[in-house]
């Protein structure tokens, strides 16, 4: 059944803090081939004007790992991972994440539209310190195809 | 922030050194665990064909994250990328052989914004086919 607007407004807080972890972070800058030393070198990171390693701009998406999991398993809205391909991303940086954050995130749905037989889904996740400030907002949008027995 | 790159020295037009990535299954799969992401299609053909892929496709973020890398190379520190937003326009379909694919990217200064920052815009080729649109970074130059 394809998704309606009444979904609109609904959120996900992240169940638990994240701790951003120096070799969780070298271990992404790996996979992503990327030897830049402020994601593997505090001396480096410092030197640019870091407190220690930062992590690549497309980390953030590790952090909203735990958000966008409950939005896809939320059985409400009936979506299946393999059904949903990814449309856009957006991240907007107040600060670099940095080792040794602890951040929470929440999910909200900002809108559903419909196009091609796909559910439109767009959502936007604010990555904060559990101090409160905010550092990062990633704004997503999914490609969903709705269970061929709607 | 302290980039390596002065406002002052670039101007619109200002091309950004090119860079081909390639990407093989393995890379999926390394970028799968640093992800967590592992959303069957990026490992699995048998999945992938029966959601009316033609194969296995490379997780977006990964082609972000490789796109990405055109502009933190450029500018040195990573920090200094202030927004980077993307449009997966085309999927990177990623065959299971020896040589996978190649991710060409290109990127030049689109704009030059107040507060030092220009606004990047990034191009991303995978064999004829433009797999971001509208790929852009904000960037905090020196």
């Amino acid at each position: 059944m394809a998704l309606d607007e009444s979904i609109v407004g609904r959120s996900y807080t992240a169940a638990r803090p994240y701790e951003v972890g120096r070799e969780k972070i070298r271990d992404f800058a790996g996979a992503i081939g990327d030897a830049n030393p402020a994601y593997r070198d505090a001396d480096a990171a410092k030197k640019f004007g870091h407190g220690d390693v930062i992590a690549p701009p497309t980390f953030a998406i590790v952090i909203t790992r735990d958000t966008s999991g409950q939005l896809i398993t939320d059985p409400e809205l009936r979506l299946a991972l393999h059904r949903v391909l990814h449309g856009e991303q957006r991240f907007a940086y107040t600060r670099p994440i940095t080792a040794g954050d602890v951040l929470t995130s929440t999910l909200t749905i900002d809108g559903v539209k419909h196009s091609k037989g796909m559910d439109i889904v767009s959502t936007r996740t604010e990555i904060a310190t559990v101090d409160g400030e905010l550092v990062c907002t990633a704004l997503s949008t999914l490609f969903h195809r709705p269970e061929d027995d709607s | 922030m302290a980039a390596l790159v002065r406002y002052d020295e670039v101007e619109v037009g200002t091309e950004l050194p090119g860079q081909a990535f390639p990407i093989q299954r393995v890379n999926l799969v390394m970028y799968a665990g640093a992800s967590g992401d592992f959303n069957l299609i990026h490992w699995n053909d048998r999945v992938a064909k029966a959601v009316g892929l033609p194969g296995v496709i490379g997780h977006g973020m990964f082609t972000m994250a490789e796109a990405g890398r055109l502009v933190t190379d450029w500018v040195g520190d990573p920090g200094a990328v202030v927004e980077y937003g993307v449009r997966f326009s085309k999927p990177v379909v990623v065959p299971d052989d020896d040589t996978g694919a190649t991710l060409q990217v290109t990127g030049r200064v689109r704009k030059k914004l107040d507060d030092r920052r220009v606004e990047v815009e990034v191009t991303a080729v995978s064999g004829e086919e433009k797999v971001l649109s509208q790929a852009r970074a904000i960037v905090q130059l020196v």
